[in-house]
């Protein structure tokens, strides 16, 4: 099963190889991992998306409340919660391509952001599944190069994480 | 105010933790540090051969005494050298400190002379480490380092301090407590979970209690005794947590496990209700977790580590907090209760372990014309009377000493259990002796561990420190060896101890006394001989029966019940 972590963590050097190392040493997946300062700025937030059985996603939960530099742990897919993640990819452009690649990522709700007379950037932004429906949708041949930042996840209405 | 520099903060805040001993080597990036050991008289500073044997000593130090073990060592080779010692104290949870030296900050990350990345090298295998790269954190970092040690599920926390940070100065405070948000381990136990186990506890009719090193750590063995001696039921306490009940009460089964007690196997196996406390379910104490499984065993779990709960088995009431406040609140229930277990299923639950004794699983050969190294730890629990604190090494004299020597008293026993740490013992026997300096230490040691650190022998001369060294020498490494006869068909590869040293003149040599005893009729009178020298460090080699193996033995991925029992051979 597909698990999103949120994590609160000290802002401090070496936080993130503390956990990214955790998982490495106990052998748990990462399937993307995003991290950033929060509006307290002594503080991370970090979103972990892992796969494992449920005796598996326990033990990464209780792994990582057992560091010291770790605040908060919440596993966002126990309840209702948003997810979405920005792609930025680069498509050949060209000829007859050029128009169809525009109504695709307009399709998608995707934003051209930049443009030369062969290639389009386009930033989709959406949950995983909408990112990669969005390259099953286009011709692999047309891809120039893709760029994900890896989920990022809050909880719906009142679920907040914080101290 | 007046500001001094971060050595002699090193220094202040060690002497205001009560510190006795440092145990520590010295090198280019601890000197400022040790300019300030030098001069003061609070702080004593114990000078190893290598720094593996530092974090060994303080880690002996820890296990025998409760307090928080410190070492110290310099940068580079100092910290990788101790990192063996730091894994054995991470894996058996033992509070310790230790402090290294870093290159100055400015040269950190420049590949400077004697640099690596200690708290990336360490990292895994420390509660927490740090690196202080400003003099004003310096006070507070070594007292979270002291509190994080000691509290919770206890473990070596590492402060990393670069040169110039011990140059530099400031103003000294020093916090008497230190608050930290991320930290707060659950201390307290579930109050309803605890009444639900010991419901479970009291309909039992097959109980049984399985203790670990969890009990030595929190000083819990006066309540786990009182509990199982309330009850009535039978107990084992792992290899990490023999002592915390009396091995020679009729009540303990022996150890659990790889080599434990036929009986304590079958009961572990056989229950219909095991309360574990403070231990872990580890590989080496329940055999193939999914032949262990059995769906009609209740197991209650105490323990201060969340996630030592339900990690390799399934437990059906968990219970997260300190044991010993667990046990108390048990005891509290059971006292004020006018309930007690069913006398009629534990007479005829007792009658069945009995006769699992019968098999008498630890008997050997005592007719031999050869030295049994078990009839050797018989002898050194006779002449110490049980009272000594025992260190050992890995391998089957460790297994030996765990079976045959009969610990009544925590902390006596002092072992590197999850690591398996050749080259622990003698090191750690010098921690053992400087905590307890008027006690009985003895090392029970085989030839090749003891070869892994015995350039500590120097140390014990330098510091007096007089420890029984009995080296029960069977010229191979022999758990190695064991493993090879039974599973590679006696292809003995590479653990014949090839071009061994005359151990009575290395003692010699380091200035000690030295013993070499080759009839089982000596034994007895050779023990009696050492442990009169009081003031001496006595080196003992007992040169024992090659061919002796370790039983019972539950062979690796097996089930606890598959035992080998020697009778079977």
């Amino acid at each position: 099963m597909r698990h999103i972590l949120s994590i609160l963590v000290e802002n401090e050097a070496g936080a993130l190889s503390r956990i990214s190392g955790l998982f490495s040493a106990r052998g748990y997946n990462i399937e993307s991992l995003t991290v950033a300062p929060t509006e307290d700025v002594t503080m991370s937030r970090m979103t972990i998306v892992t796969t494992g059985s449920d005796d598996v996603i326990e033990q990464i939960t209780k792994q990582l409340n057992k560091l010291v530099d770790v605040v908060k742990v919440v596993d966002l897919t126990e309840g209702n919660h948003i997810e979405r993640e920005l792609m930025l990819v680069k498509v050949r452009a060209a000829g007859k391509d050029r128009d169809e690649m525009k109504r695709l990522a307009d399709i998608f709700r995707g934003r051209i952001l930049d443009v030369t007379d062969k290639s389009y950037t386009i930033e989709l932004t959406g949950t995983g599944s909408k990112l990669d429906a969005f390259l099953t949708a286009i011709e692999p041949g047309v891809i120039l190069e893709t760029v994900r930042t890896g989920a990022s996840g809050i909880g719906r209405g009142e679920r907040i994480l914080r101290v | 105010m007046e500001t001094i520099t971060g050595a002699e903060i090193v220094v202040r805040c060690l002497a205001e933790e009560g510190v006795e001993y440092v145990f520590g080597y010295p090198g280019g990036a601890v000197l400022n540090i040790y300019d300030e050991l030098f001069k003061q008289d609070k702080v004593k500073h114990v000078l190893v051969r290598h720094e593996q044997g530092a974090a060994h000593a303080a880690d002996g130090y820890s296990r025998s005494s409760h307090r928080t073990g410190v070492c110290l060592v310099t940068s580079g080779p100092g910290v990788t050298n101790a990192v063996t010692g730091i894994a054995t104290a991470y894996m058996d949870s033992i509070p310790m400190v230790v402090i290294t030296g870093q290159v100055p900050t400015h040269a950190i990350g420049q590949d400077a002379f004697q640099e690596c990345d200690t708290v990336g090298i360490t990292r895994p295998c420390v509660k927490h480490n740090f690196l202080v790269k400003d003099v004003k954190d310096l006070a507070t970092t070594i007292r979270k380092a002291f509190y994080l040690a000691a509290t919770g599920r206890p473990g070596p926390v590492l402060v990393d301090i670069p040169k110039d940070v011990t140059q530099a100065k400031t103003e000294y405070h020093y916090p008497k407590t230190v608050a930290m948000r991320s930290y707060n381990p659950v201390t307290k136990g579930h109050a309803g979970q605890i009444k639900k186990a010991v419901q479970l506890l009291l309909e039992a009719k097959r109980p049984m209690v399985y203790a670990g090193g969890g009990v030595i750590l929190n000083n819990a063995s006066a309540q786990l005794t009182r509990l199982v001696r309330l009850l009535g039921f039978p107990c084992t306490t792992t290899l990490m947590g023999l002592g915390g009940f009396p091995a020679t009460d009729p009540q303990f089964t022996g150890m659990p496990g790889m080599h434990g007690t036929y009986e304590t196997n079958m009961a572990m196996q056989s229950c219909d209700v095991l309360l574990a406390i403070g231990a872990r379910f580890d590989d080496r104490v329940i055999g193939n977790p999914q032949h262990f499984f059995r769906a009609d065993r209740k197991i209650v779990h105490v323990d201060i580590d969340p996630s030592s709960i339900s990690k390799r088995v399934k437990v059906d009431v968990p219970i997260v907090g300190y044991v010993g406040d667990v046990l108390d609140e048990m005891l509290r229930i059971l006292e004020s209760s006018p309930q007690r277990p069913d006398a009629q299923a534990l007479k005829a639950w007792w009658a069945e372990i009995k006769e699992w004794q019968r098999r008498e699983c630890l008997k050997y050969d005592k007719s031999s014309d050869k030295i049994k190294p078990q009839a050797v730890i018989e002898a050194l629990y006779a002449e110490t009377k049980g009272e000594a604190f025992v260190t050992s090494d890995v391998g089957q004299h460790q297994m030996w000493a765990a079976q045959y020597y009969k610990f009544d008293k925590p902390r006596r026993w002092i072992n590197s259990g999850g690591l398996g740490t050749m080259g622990f013992g003698l090191p750690a026997a010098m921690g053992v002796q400087l905590a307890n300096p008027d006690a009985t230490v003895a090392c029970v040691t085989g030839e090749a561990s003891f070869q892994m650190c015995l350039q500590e022998l120097s140390t014990c001369k330098q510091y007096h420190i007089p420890v029984k060294v009995v080296n029960l020498n069977n010229r191979y490494m022999g758990m190695v060896r064991q493993w090879q006869e039974f599973f590679y068909g006696n292809r003995y590869a590479e653990s014949y101890m090839d071009a061994l040293p005359d151990f009575v003149k290395l003692a010699e040599a380091y200035g000690h006394v030295g013993m070499r005893i080759e009839k089982p009729g000596d034994v007895e009178g050779a023990l009696k001989e050492a442990f009169k020298l009081k003031e001496r460090l006595v080196f003992l080699d007992f040169i024992t029966d090659q061919t002796e193996n370790v039983f019972p033995m539950v062979p690796g991925g097996k089930g606890l019940t598959e035992m080998i029992l020697a009778e079977e051979l």
